[in-house]
């Protein structure tokens, strides 16, 4: 099994304040992965570091090739989609012009108008509101807009940024059983960072715990979810 | 009756002076949300330019294209050298920056081609337009101009990727870097078509107020003014507010015992305060909203 992504003592920083404290991790290609840890712990901040919207130091390789040093648009143009926490929608835009815009890097013309054909299937409630101004959708509307436009770039990578945040149950078991599909069908790898554990532990193949800025534990999905000490802190029973 | 019809035909008339300017304004703010105090001067600079072309011989419109590219670039050059350094940088310190460059350009203007006024030729001609003395053949040409960039540049946003990525990149920088839109570049771009668009108002407007480093002050007021009053975000109400700033300074200069001419310019300035109290939108600009 080849490694998409490979990240060695990551350390980041906001200003003179230190968030992560060499963090070490990879992802396989393929792969279904969860970040899990507390408010604070540095989840958001590791998937910022990746994309280089934070400063930080350490190696971060995709596919076998450092990419520390490029820019957050070179890096999203090798084929990593970022969903970022509160969405990023472009509220003041339509439906359709979000879309179009997640392919706005993409070459291949003629594919677009059928990929967001294949958007409107995984969500057909897009479709119906395709005309209409995306600061207008409801929240869960807006993050299945987000992913689909994550989804246009036809990325090799998908970071998802608390996918779960602020949606009904109901929404959030839907949207994580789209996240699924496009791991499975589309052999997207997908990394996800949930405060939801239960969820995200059933859903995902493997999984990393991190506290204050390091990962404290790693492993398969289900014997995260069996040890001890996750079930207290993060399943709470 | 007919004096009244007669004023609103030569608001119409001067307010595309302002609507081709105010064009420049919201293009500028569309790219980099604020407003360009120096844009008048290199509207200026752009125009003396062309003026010298000629001078060396160069045909009108080889001059125009020629003049209109090298803003283009020239627009591009300045963002880079000096602007794209304090895209950190607080408000109030690019604020700083327009100003100086509005005195460098203004006095290396002088510099090069001396305060004296200057005839600047019009390729319209500048007979009676229709048979009608308010408004000549280059009004006329200065209005179908102006509505030909409108109509540009409304399909450039609207019907081209590249036009899409300025938009999203001067809504949202950050999820505009997140779909791989290179946002440094497009306030580049920005910059480069205000540039352009700036140095054709320039152009058009030279004949009727004459070429000379000053000869922008005013007009871009008028320009500031119409693009408030439509909406600093719709290119339409830019246009649509010159022309209602025109017709406006024109009637009350008609009807308000003791505005006449000399108190036109506050007029301008009264009214972009009454339309920030009122309406700070604009008539046509979109209000920002936001779900919370």
């Amino acid at each position: 099994m080849t490694t998409m992504l490979n990240v060695k003592d990551l350390r980041a920083y906001y200003g003179q304040v230190q968030a992560l404290h060499g963090l070490s991790f990879s992802l396989n290609e393929g792969s279904l992965t969860t970040l899990l840890g507390a408010n604070g712990a540095g989840k958001t901040t590791t998937l910022r570091a990746i994309c280089n919207m934070v400063r930080s130091t350490g190696v971060i390789e995709f596919q076998g090739k450092p990419i520390g040093s490029r820019s957050t648009e070179n890096v999203v143009r090798l084929g990593i989609a970022h969903v970022p926490q509160g969405r990023g929608t472009f509220t003041n835009m339509t439906v359709e012009e979000n879309l179009q815009l997640g392919a706005i890097t993409r070459g291949d013309k003629k594919n677009i108008v059928a990929d967001i054909e294949r958007m409107y299937d995984h969500f057909p409630v897009l479709k119906q509101r395709y005309t209409q101004q995306a600061g207008t959708l409801s929240g869960g509307e807006q993050q299945m807009l987000a992913v689909a436009r994550a989804l246009m770039l036809r990325p090799r990578l998908m970071l998802l940024d608390e996918p779960s945040f602020g949606l009904a149950p109901l929404v959030v078991r839907d949207l994580f059983r789209i996240f699924s599909k496009i791991n499975r069908e589309d052999k997207v790898t997908i990394l996800v960072v949930e405060q939801n554990a239960q969820l995200a532990l059933e859903l995902a193949d493997h999984a990393y715990v991190i506290e204050t800025g390091r990962i404290v534990m790693s492993g398969n999905a289900k014997d995260v979810a069996n040890n001890e000490d996750v079930r207290k802190s993060y399943l709470g029973y | 009756m007919e004096l009244f019809a007669n004023q609103v035909l030569a608001g119409i008339a001067t307010g595309a002076i302002y609507a081709c300017m105010a064009l420049a304004v919201v293009m500028i703010y569309q790219a980099i949300d604020h407003l360009n105090f120096a844009q008048g001067e290199m509207a200026m600079f752009s125009t003396f330019m062309s003026w010298q072309m000629m001078q060396w011989g160069v045909p009108y419109w080889w001059a125009f294209i020629l003049t209109v590219i090298l803003s283009f670039a020239g627009g591009i050059l300045i963002e880079r050298l000096l602007f794209k350094p304090l895209a950190k940088a607080p408000v109030l310190t690019n604020v700083a920056g327009f100003i100086a460059l509005f005195a460098i350009v203004n006095s290396v203007a002088g510099l090069i081609w001396d305060f004296t006024i200057k005839q600047y030729p019009t390729p319209f001609g500048s007979s009676p337009f229709l048979g009608s003395q308010l408004i000549s053949t280059h009004q006329a040409g200065m209005i179908g101009v102006t509505l030909l960039l409108l109509a540009a540049l409304y399909f450039f946003f609207q019907f081209t990727r590249i036009g899409l990525a300025m938009r999203a990149a001067a809504s949202l920088p950050e999820s505009a870097r997140l779909v791989g839109i290179n946002t440094s570049w497009m306030i580049a771009l920005g910059w480069g078509m205000a540039s352009a668009i700036g140095a054709i108002a320039g152009m058009l407007i030279a004949p009727v107020v004459f070429l000379e480093p000053n000869m922008m002050g005013g007009v871009l007021i008028y320009g500031f003014a119409s693009a408030v009053l439509g909406g600093l975000s719709s290119p339409l109400g830019a246009v649509i507010g010159g022309f209602l700033v025109g017709i406006f300074e024109n009637l009350a200069g008609t009807y308000i015992p003791g505005v006449g001419n000399e108190l036109k310019l506050p007029i301008a300035l009264a009214l972009i305060i009454t339309v920030l109290v009122v309406k700070p939108a604009g008539l046509f600009g979109r209000p920002i909203v936001k779900r919370v």
